[in-house]
């Protein structure tokens, strides 16, 4: 450390001059020092304290306080979540960081891809946090997630023409996920009647015609209809008003189950099968028909939230790591990584056993500030979770600040859980001090 | 490389063949493509904020924000117009705006004065309080929570301005004191000795010497400090319920979210726009804070 040169040009200090030189020192160091005094030093003591006490701080209760951390079930989870925001966060926005980095090194536009990545940075955590309680929603039709997952999905699989149908009368038997079967087994000459409801106007085919009834024919005739009109109508019969569901694909199956035939309905909703060997047959309509379209995944539901809570996060930070990182590579010296791919290192080799290794330091600075800041994270979590699953997503900050003014106001389990905080972080603070005390020497 | 070729005479490289040139870009080509898809990425969570801002409520009933891409004539601004017009929410962002100034001139002042005093006062036991500072920084602020809050309320500032103030400054010292401190050293000693010798007091050297030169740290401190408070949450909430900065008012609005989405979405846009102008305006000197803070 560079000593401060005496006041220059003054005899050795005499008594008064002396306390004129500390006079000025404290002028200098005594605002901040009163400041981190009764903001930081004070509140530190008084908050260890506190943790000992009850919730009003009339009793002292010992250790009670942290018993309670691990045997409250809230508060326990925020434990456990924040386990998992530690195993899974520093390590995944290093990595991203690197990868980032290296791979913008030699790219033109970097300058472009960086200042997007990096963006986020500025954004407050809650700003993102509200952006991805946008982004997050379930409906497919407002969550731009689930409307992209939706896109996958629907092409892959893509939902019936007839999703909200069920049977108008117990004459049809099954259900939406199996098909809908006609319980009466059909000889040639019967007709079939599948009559559906639910089908809201909205959702009924285009081209859809009055209903026609087909009555005994040569083979199987029948039809398959919105049973229901204005007013109701008699559920099982065929009457004016009612429509016909076009484009249905009826399947009928011999007494053993095997498929005989399938055909698709008219715009009046009839269909027919001709050509039958004499026989008991069953008629139906697949489950194909009744897929329900995508319905979203449930980001912010209690299951999945601290997933999509780390996913947002590493939206944030990743562009820190990648700025930092990206930093510590340009430090590299060129003729390092040039002599090791003369030496016939391939360029996956001289990364791995070159580049990485002379990254180190970098790389643990941001695996470190990462820690810190997952060890604190609250802002995104108040934001992205609703109300209803803070307990499934808790972490422990939040658990701090719920239990301290969240309407618990307990002040000495928040104290307490301020300490676990406190406890967390305390390793890395030996650190900082370590690596102080190394440079000075 | 150089000196090898100065050494055994190497036939000029031939000029690469068009062909080359044409596999070598190819060969980057899916890097480019991968890299600009993430970019891509990057950029659309906040560019569906921007456009959720821009749809009318009874729009954004009928479906996402993406329909404003095949029907960008449903953009309007009347979402951002009942929102300058509602006294809360500008109120609320001139108190943010207060709030994150006064936290940002207060502390670097005060950490300047204290950073010049462990650079170049000589006082006993400097060493050991500058670990003292360097120890602070780590300390959560959630351990002063509960005794500030009782403070404050015996002092009767509870949930006013000056309150959040004091409250970022004392949390900005550390960081500030500690990254001035690594700068003011570096400051040339002969400057300051000749400063002295012509009889400059301290004062006059800290004003008339040390800031000026010290104005990079200073702005990168000033930017880091300002976007910290402008974004704060968790000491608004606690000590500001009815100051409300931003933060605050937003928040109220997302307990009741899906109603008022038309609020939500322009107000917490303004509040990330300040920020990202801050950003682009000064991203030279935000970069270089956050490496002078990290990989230091």
């Amino acid at each position: 450390m560079t000593a401060a040169p005496p006041a220059a040009g003054a005899p050795p200090a005499a008594g008064g001059q002396a306390w004129r030189k500390h006079a000025v020192t404290l002028a200098f160091l005594g605002p901040a020092l009163l400041l981190l005094g009764v903001w930081i030093v004070y509140p530190t003591v008084r908050t260890m304290l506190r943790s000992f006490f009850d919730r009003d701080g009339s009793a002292f209760v010992g250790i009670d306080n942290y018993e309670d951390i691990f045997t409250n079930e809230v508060i326990f989870r925020a434990i456990r979540n924040n386990a998992l925001w530690v195993l899974v966060v520093p390590a995944l926005v290093t990595a991203i960081g690197l990868v980032f980095a290296v791979l913008t090194e030699r790219v033109a536009w970097r300058i472009a891809f960086r200042t997007a990545v990096f963006m986020p940075m500025a954004i407050s955590l809650f700003a993102a946090g509200v952006i991805w309680r946008v982004m997050d929603q379930q409906d497919p039709d407002r969550g731009a997630i689930n409307a992209t997952i939706g896109v996958v999905k629907d092409a892959i699989d893509p939902p019936g023409s007839l999703s909200n149908a069920f049977a108008s009368t117990p004459a049809l038997e099954g259900d939406a996920s199996r098909g809908l079967v006609l319980r009466r087994a059909l000889e040639p000459g019967d007709v079939a009647r599948l009559g559906l409801t639910g089908i809201p106007p909205g959702q009924v085919p285009g081209g859809a015609e009055q209903a026609a009834d087909p009555g005994p024919g040569e083979g199987i005739r029948g039809v398959v209809w919105r049973d229901f009109k204005p007013g109701g109508g008699t559920p099982g019969k065929v009457e004016p008003g009612e429509l016909g569901l076009p484009d249905v694909i009826v399947v009928l199956r011999d007494a053993a189950g095997k498929k005989v035939a399938s055909t698709q309905t008219g715009p009046d909703g009839a269909f027919a099968f001709d050509d039958l060997e004499p026989g008991s047959y069953r008629a139906g309509i697949g489950k194909a028909t009744f897929a329900k379209p995508f319905g979203g995944v449930s980001w912010l539901g209690p299951k999945l939230i601290t997933p999509a809570l780390i996913f947002a996060y590493i939206w944030v930070w990743a562009g820190f790591a990648m700025v930092v990182i990206a930093a510590g590579l340009a430090a590299i010296p060129r003729d390092v990584l040039e002599a090791a791919r003369t030496d016939g290192a391939s360029e996956w080799q001289t990364f791995r056993r070159v580049t990485v290794p002379l990254l180190a330091p970098v790389l643990s600075v941001v695996f470190i500030t990462m820690l810190i800041n997952v060890l604190k994270v609250f802002d995104i979590v108040l934001a992205v979770a609703p109300g209803s699953v803070q307990d499934d997503a808790n972490v422990i900050a939040l658990a701090m600040w719920r239990t301290s003014f969240g309407g618990v106001n307990d002040f000495g389990l928040g104290s307490a859980i301020a300490v676990l905080l406190f406890l967390l972080v305390l390793p890395i603070l030996a650190l900082n001090i370590k690596r102080f005390r190394t440079e000075a020497s | 490389m150089a000196s090898v070729a100065a050494r055994a005479p190497v036939v000029p490289r031939p000029a690469e063949p068009l062909s080359g040139r044409i596999l070598r870009v190819l060969g980057k080509a899916p890097v480019h493509l991968f890299l600009a898809v993430i970019g891509l990425l990057w950029l659309i969570p906040t560019l569906g904020l921007l456009f959720t801002s821009l749809l009318s409520a009874s729009d954004l009933g009928g479906g996402g924000w993406w329909q404003i891409l095949s029907k960008p004539s449903v953009a309007t601004w009347q979402n951002y117009d009942a929102l300058l017009s509602n006294e809360q929410i500008t109120d609320s962002l001139l108190t943010t705006l207060q709030v994150a100034i006064g936290s940002t001139v207060l502390p670097i002042f005060i950490a300047a004065l204290a950073a010049y005093a462990f650079a170049w006062l000589e006082f006993p036991g400097r060493d050991w309080l500058f670990i003292v500072v360097i120890a602070l920084l780590v300390v959560p602020l959630q351990m002063a929570l509960i005794p500030i809050f009782s403070l404050y309320n015996t002092l009767g500032i509870f949930d006013t301005v000056l309150s959040l103030i004091l409250f970022h400054t004392a949390f900005g010292l550390p960081f500030a004191i500690f990254l001035l401190r690594n700068f003011f050293i570096g400051i040339p000693k002969d400057i300051l000795e000749s400063a002295r010798i012509d009889g400059a007091s301290e004062f006059r050297i800290f004003f008339r010497l040390i800031l000026p030169l010290g104005l990079p740290a200073i702005a990168s401190l000033a930017i880091f400090q300002f976007l910290w408070t402008w974004n704060d949450l968790l000491v608004a909430l606690t000590f500001g319920r009815d100051t409300k900065p931003i933060t605050v008012a937003i928040f109220n609005q997302l307990t009741e979210f899906g109603s008022n989405i038309e609020i939500i979405a322009p107000a917490s846009f303004i509040s990330l726009a300040l920020p990202i102008v801050v950003f682009f305006a000064f991203q030279r000197y935000f970069v270089q804070g956050l490496l002078a803070g990290s990989v230091k």
